[in-house]
């Protein structure tokens, strides 16, 4: 009856914070308008299920059949494992569901991470911004969930995101001046500034603190110190 | 310039005018004369002969000059007037590196604010001075000379040519050295030591009238693999483009003497590599590119007690230097910074010297200069990652800079004194303001621009007297330099290094003053006519007001023995050092110890079919002593014994 067309800013949908745009459209090509769609995105391994983070859909400003949102996948599709999205939608009081298999590739450099926290909390921390790093001072924008059965996430309040951006390439040299993540009131999600002095293959070394500054997962690291910290994300450009 | 010299000495002469002490080093116009040195030695060992002037040295190429105790951020080189500036962001190309001694006449060097003329100083300046020939119609000549030496294999090949005619000259002149690593007192081989250069010069100048002429001037200098054994990374290839069109005019009116006007342009190519050295934490390169244009027109002339100068100059540079680090793992990409962001420099300076010759005994020298200096960061790249450091940071910078001097003379038939007080100031180099994480092996730390620094500036005293009897001459020089919000890299220990094994950062910045006191004493008695002994003393001190500068001349001596004739001299002379007592600890600086080394030296020139031909050879440190002095970077052992042959033929 329906096709619903997925589009991300790479074509793919990778492990990490995904920017999707889904548009719905008739079998012979229409574009569906005044629709109310739902979406919830699962991976089948085999006897279990889990989901992961995402927001509800809304449709993309002066439009009326593209809607809106992401998702936050942890981990790649793997046969036999694979993810699925179902969509909940309504036309005209009449509801429909559509499901399908979507190919979730693991990138190159790290934008997610998954843990289990001191706290026995399973988080999920991905980062959203800098997506197209460049030289100098890039904002940073990361989103931190946590969830209690695999299948509800929910934001998390109030904690800090330190960062420690570092070379492993060259003695695993840092860089200066970078802003720590702190959650901001309007979207809830944590934004901060890192630093880029040069091109090349990046660490960004993250240690998650609670409200109270517990430190809840991740390790500060000594000058040039030869590992990174439990939790990271990677950058290069 | 060289006009503007000898018409001044003409003026002077006629007047019966004080003398004044004009600090020249003659480099090359009469070579076959200048019996006692290595006529092919390095322009760095016959800068190094001024009293004024240490070269430290990185290795056995491209010495820098310090004037005064200072680096080359504090003075000004030029060549024939023109600014020229160094592509390299550790120092490794001093413009005195991008000319050979054949194509200079001399060096002009100039101390504190008297070397204004040409840009904004502290400690002064030099002039290298161009050879070439006059339209006197003597035709075609030239020679030809090579020469050897026996520590690092050194050969040297050249070539002068030179052709006057009545309305016309032209001079062209080539010379090539190679030298292998060379080895320090006792035999031990300092590796990355080598370097080959070759040098092309050419001259042509034409007469528009008796009065008028202009001449074009081009060098080109390449060298390839030079190695610079007290720090990590060596060149691969530096080369420099130099070149002018100048207009002279000589007795313009009665009170003008002589006007000079010319533009010119420089480029120079710096690329600097490790490809050489076997173990290195992580390959990189590090090219660096300077374009110079600009211009100048002096003047000077008379009227009645007064011998004036006046120079209009102005100049447009663009510095670039970037930094490639090749990843060992072979899956990540390869990382790059810019170390300078493409800083444009546009200045102009206005200079004026008014010398007033009071009597026969008194003259006195004023001196003034204004300049203003535009710097802007033209690339986006560099611009961003210095906002990392400087969030509000402007695209541009707009600076003035002045100075101002008085000298007071006073000569008799024996003595002459020079009394002189001097303000100036000038504006943070390159590196300075806008370098990014700049590696300095001397104290290991890497090294952070600062666009917002104050001018520094600088006030001075110095006094010179001499004094001549037919035998005996004797020189003094004392100055003390009180620098003012004195630039010099201040740990910031919030920062965390980039060069692995480095220190940490130091960002540049302003201490509320610094200190510097030189003086330096020269003596020469003839005993007999053919026979005379010299002898030399210098010792430095400088200062900030917690702790003593780096690389600052401890007391050093030498002396000589000389044997001249008409065609055969001979020379033997000791230098040496005591260990240094005041040293920059806190810029890593060791303490030098002290040492003695001896020379010897030979020269005698012959008449073969009507053409001359000389021969110089000598021995240096004969006594392969091991040392290493104050101005040798990581206290690098200098060069042991070493043999030299030159030749020369003239036709």
């Amino acid at each position: 009856m329906h096709t619903i067309d997925l589009y991300s800013a790479s074509g793919k949908l990778e492990v990490g914070y995904n920017k999707i745009i889904a548009h719905i459209k008739t079998l012979d090509g229409q574009s569906v308008n005044n629709s109310q769609m739902t979406w919830a995105p699962t991976m089948y391994m085999g006897a279990m299920n889990h989901s992961c983070p995402y927001s509800p859909l809304s449709l993309v400003e002066n439009t009326s059949s593209y809607f809106e949102g992401y998702i936050i996948f942890q981990m790649a599709s793997s046969s036999p494992d694979y993810w699925e999205i179902a969509f909940n939608y309504t036309i005209a009081g009449a509801n429909y569901t559509l499901k399908g298999e979507v190919e979730v590739i693991a990138p190159t450099r790290r934008k997610v991470v998954a843990f289990k926290g001191d706290d026995s909390v399973r988080y999920v921390l991905a980062m959203v911004e800098p997506s197209s790093p460049k030289f100098g001072v890039n904002d940073m924008i990361a989103m931190l969930y946590s969830t209690s059965d695999m299948m509800t996430f929910s934001k998390v309040n109030n904690y800090t995101i330190k960062i420690d951006p570092r070379m492993p390439d060259m003695g695993n040299h840092g860089s200066p001046k970078n802003v720590d993540l702190t959650q901001d009131a309007a979207d809830k999600n944590y934004h901060g500034q890192v630093n880029f002095t040069m091109s090349g293959y990046w660490v960004i070394n993250l240690q998650l603190l609670n409200a109270q500054s517990g430190v809840i997962k991740g390790e500060q690291l000594p000058p040039n110190s030869p590992t990174n910290s439990s939790i990271y994300f990677e950058v290069e450009y | 310039m060289v006009e503007a010299q000898s018409d001044m000495d003409t003026l002077e002469d006629k007047s019966k005018s004080p003398k004044v002490l004009e600090e020249v080093i003659i480099t090359g116009k009469n070579n076959l004369s200048n019996k006692q040195t290595k006529i092919l030695s390095s322009l760095d060992s016959y800068l190094e002969s001024n009293a004024a002037i240490n070269m430290i040295k990185r290795g056995a190429y491209a010495g820098e000059p310090f004037i005064n105790g200072m680096a080359t951020e504090r003075s000004l080189i030029t060549i024939d007037g023109m600014r020229i500036y160094g592509a390299c962001t550790d120092k490794m190309d001093p413009i005195t590196s991008y000319v050979e001694i054949t194509n200079l006449s001399k060096a002009n060097i100039q101390s504190g604010q008297s070397g204004a003329q040409h840009g904004a100083t502290i400690a002064g300046s030099i002039d290298l001075v161009r050879k070439h020939s006059e339209c006197n119609n003597t035709g075609f000549k030239g020679n030809v000379f090579t020469g050897i030496e026996s520590n690092n294999f050194q050969k040297i090949i050249g070539t002068k040519l030179q052709y006057s005619g009545c309305d016309f000259y032209t001079d062209f002149d080539f010379t090539f050295r190679d030298a292998d690593n060379y080895k320090a007192g006792g035999g031990a081989e300092i590796l990355y030591s080598q370097f080959r250069k070759y040098n092309l010069s050419g001259m042509a100048g034409y007469k528009l009238n008796d009065k008028q002429d202009i001449a074009a001037s081009v060098i080109y200098d390449h060298a390839t693999d030079v190695g610079y054994p007290a720090l990590p990374m060596d060149v691969s290839m530096a080369k420099a483009f130099i070149t002018s069109l100048q207009h002279s005019f000589h007795e313009v009116n009665r009170h003008i003497h002589y006007w000079e006007s010319k533009i010119y342009y420089n480029h120079v190519t710096h690329i600097m590599d490790d490809s050489k050295r076997p173990i290195v934490p992580i390959r990189m390169d590090m090219p660096g590119w300077t374009n110079t244009a600009g211009f100048y027109s002096f003047i000077n002339g008379s009227y009645k007690k007064h011998l004036w100068k006046m120079n209009l100059s102005g100049h447009f540079n663009k510095s670039l230097a970037e930094m490639t680090m090749y990843s060992n793992n072979t899956n990540n990409k390869d990382m790059f910074m810019l170390t300078w962001p493409d800083v444009r420099t546009y200045f102009s300076n206005l200079f004026i010297e008014d010398k007033v010759l009071w009597n026969e005994n008194w003259s006195s020298v004023f001196t003034a200069g204004a300049a203003i200096q535009y710097n802007n960061i033209s690339d986006t790249l560099g611009y961003e990652t210095l906002k990392i450091f400087y969030p509000n940071l402007q695209h541009n910078h707009l600076r003035w800079l002045n100075n101002i001097g008085a000298k007071l003379m006073y000569a008799n038939n024996h003595w002459t004194h020079q009394f002189g007080l001097a303000y100036g100031n000038r504006a943070p180099s390159v590196s300075e303001g806008y370098g990014f994480y700049l590696f300095n092996s001397f104290d290991r730390w890497d090294y952070i621009g600062n666009p917002y620094m104050k001018n520094e500036s600088s006030f001075e005293i110095s006094e010179s007297s001499t004094f001549n009897t037919k035998r005996f001459s004797a020189k003094a020089q004392i100055n003390y330099f009180r620098m003012n919000h004195y630039i010099i890299g201040i740990p910031d220990t919030t920062l965390t290094s980039m060069t692995i094994g480095a220190n940490g950062v130091k960002i540049y910045d302003q201490l509320p003053n610094a200190d510097l006191f030189n003086i330096g004493l020269n003596m020469t008695y003839r005993i007999l006519s053919p026979l005379s002994i010299s002898s030399k003393f210098i010792y430095r001190l400088g200062k900030t007001q917690q702790t003593s500068l780096p690389q600052i001349q401890p007391f050093t001596y030498g002396a000589a023995i000389k044997y001249e004739q008409k065609t055969f001299a001979t020379e033997i002379s000791m230098e040496g050092a005591l260990a240094q007592t005041t040293y920059g600890s806190e810029f890593g600086e060791t303490k030098a110890p002290a040492y003695t080394i001896f020379n010897i030296g030979i020269s005698k020139s012959f008449l073969l079919n009507k053409h001359e031909l000389g021969l110089r050879g000598g021995i240096e440190n004969i006594l392969d002593a091991n040392y290493s002095t104050f101005a040798d970077w990581n206290r690098i052992p200098r060069m042991g014994r070493n043999l030299y042959l030159n030749f020369v033929w003239k036709f």
